[in-house]
């Protein structure tokens, strides 16, 4: 019993890891190889693909653009969510129902349907092709997923505490920085992991939004498989590098994730 | 938790509807604006009523992608939760095997999208792809770019593999919370394996359940990027979903006023059904 156990979650992970496997197999192959010899390892190892990558710049630009607008997605909003999170967990008042479902409503709109409006808006504000414009767009679905977990979290947090720091003096200001954003420490970290996800794995929106210069890694591989007749060893290098923030990230969080996933509210 | 009433809450929640409002009001104005009037180009529009709408509602075309919109969220749904749940249940709970599992199911999950869908490209290539070349070795006639059977085979594989992630670990972290008491309780009554999971840890597991029916739900139905690079749409529109068919028809051909139409009734029925997901999430919470 305790062996068959075992054998359900290994036979997941190794479909898992199967087609990563692929992609790292051919990002280390030469295009040529990879078109004429079928092989389960590179027979002929390069790192040509990669060489390439770190030293073209239209490249590794592209990673720098998709980190710096994770980034400033990631900080716009947790630090805004912040403050509401609070205030759905603690008060009641005019419209908080209402405005929380509008705020979920929000995650639930297909990205497809904001595309071009989104084009034109961005466009008008002269934000096109920006990293703020990316990262602004996709507080859409970041916010109401940041106020969602965190309010999970901080639900988690007896009133108590917020009761005794007033009794003993602290200022509302004060008792936020000093006492209850440490308590939720750990909360905080989970939702500045989902937020850092979503915004680096969403394309439609990063794609529509920029022209050359704040250019997604995940739109330049688009543009490059299919100019230059699909350059498979290259494709597959730079997708190999996408996964590498993401697998850094996990690492970090390993031990808070499964709560995290369930927002918060198990 | 009793919540008092305070108004002055608005304050905290002023920076959050600003940006969301920013983001959503005037966009979301715009489909709408689109929606009702005719575009000659220049700026130049013409009020046309509700004729878009009731193309749209007619047109077979839309009938048949939305059609395979449910079919595919249907399909997703009917094999990730079981299974999720069935992965969930066997995983470690204590010692080494929890962080290997918990890292390496989450990676799927932070592959950017279009990299998912490229990645499952070259790994189903009947020639030069690892499961395609196994499927067609062992005699089967695998060809997704060619047969729709195929195309839609791959696409639910690729899913599968892309998202049956999350409902792990939703799962494992409502079976998490089950304290060991239960358990033991169960054992004294000589409750059966099939006992403990029917009436332990199901109910327990049924929050995190609903979420992850939930965010199954909306992201399945949104599905655009991952089979745009994977099969594209084809072959054919064998897997041509609602967001594909979508994005076709604004950006490829700039039908404004019918992409608009159709974008109004896609998110409203995305809202409808979640509204009603979440309307039993809270009263279930409200319960309690």
């Amino acid at each position: 019993m305790k062996k068959i156990k075992w054998a359900v979650p290994t036979f997941y992970i190794i479909f898992l890891m199967l087609p990563i496997y692929w992609l790292l197999n051919m990002s280390f192959k030469s295009t040529t190889e990879i078109i004429n010899v079928y092989s389960l390892w590179p027979q002929d190892f390069t790192l040509d693909n990669y060489k390439t990558i770190f030293t073209d710049s239209t490249w590794y630009m592209g990673y720098v653009n998709s980190i710096m607008y994770t980034v400033f997605n990631t900080i716009i909003s947790v630090s805004a969510a912040l403050p509401a999170a609070y205030a759905f967990s603690r008060y009641k008042f005019l419209g908080d129902k209402h405005l929380f479902f509008w705020l979920l409503t929000n995650r639930m709109a297909p990205p497809a349907v904001f595309a071009l409006p989104f084009f034109q808006f961005y466009s008008s504000v002269n934000l096109f092709d920006t990293h703020i414009a990316i990262a602004l767009s996709h507080c859409l679905f970041n916010i109401p997923l940041a106020v969602w977990i965190l309010e999970g979290f901080m639900s988690a947090v007896p009133k108590e505490l917020d009761e005794t720091a007033y009794v003993d003096g602290y200022s509302f200001t004060k008792f936020f920085f000093k006492i209850f954003i440490p308590t939720i420490a750990a909360g905080i970290g989970i939702t500045m992991f989902f937020c850092f996800m979503f915004s680096w794995v969403e394309l439609l929106l990063a794609k529509t939004l920029t022209a050359t210069i704040a250019k997604p890694i995940a739109a330049i591989m688009t543009r490059t498989s299919s100019t230059s007749g699909y350059e498979l060893g290259l494709l597959a290098a730079a997708g190999s590098l996408t996964i590498l923030p993401g697998a850094v990230v996990i690492y970090f969080v390993r031990n808070y994730i499964a709560k995290g996933f369930a927002m918060g509210r198990v | 938790m009793n919540k008092t009433f305070n108004q002055k809450a608005w304050y905290f929640v002023i920076p959050v509807f600003v940006l969301v409002a920013f983001n959503a009001v005037v966009p979301l104005m715009t489909v709408v604006n689109y929606s009702f009037q005719e575009t000659f180009g220049s700026n130049v529009f013409a009020w046309e009523g509700t004729r878009w709408f009731k193309q749209i509602l007619h047109s077979e075309r839309f009938h048949a992608s939305l059609g395979r919109q449910f079919i595919f969220t249907f399909i997703i749904l009917l094999i990730q939760l079981p299974l999720g749940i069935a992965i969930a249940l066997t995983m470690p709970k204590k010692g080494w095997g929890v962080p290997v599992c918990l890292i390496l199911m989450s990676m799927p999950l932070l592959i950017p999208w279009n990299v998912v869908g490229a990645m499952w490209n070259i790994f189903a290539l009947p020639d030069i792809g690892f499961l395609g070349n196994s499927l067609n070795s062992l005699g089967f006639d695998y060809n997704f770019t060619q047969q729709s059977g195929d195309a839609w085979f791959t696409t639910i594989l690729m899913d599968v593999w892309h998202w049956t992630s999350l409902v792990v670990l939703l799962s494992y972290a409502g079976l998490n919370s089950i304290q060991p008491a239960y358990y033991q309780a169960a054992e004294i009554d000589g409750a059966s394996r099939w006992d403990v999971f029917r009436y332990i840890e199901l109910p327990k597991m049924k929050k995190v359940l609903t979420l992850a029916i939930l965010l199954r739900f909306m992201d399945s139905f949104m599905i655009y990027t991952e089979p745009f690079v994977l099969t594209g749409g084809g072959p054919g529109n064998a897997t041509n979903f609602l967001s594909l068919d979508l994005v076709k028809m604004a950006l490829g051909q700039f039908d404004l006023g019918p992409a608009a139409a159709m974008s109004l009734i896609y998110f409203l029925i995305v809202l409808l059904i979640c509204w009603v997901f979440y309307s039993l999430m809270m009263k279930d919470e409200g319960r309690k």
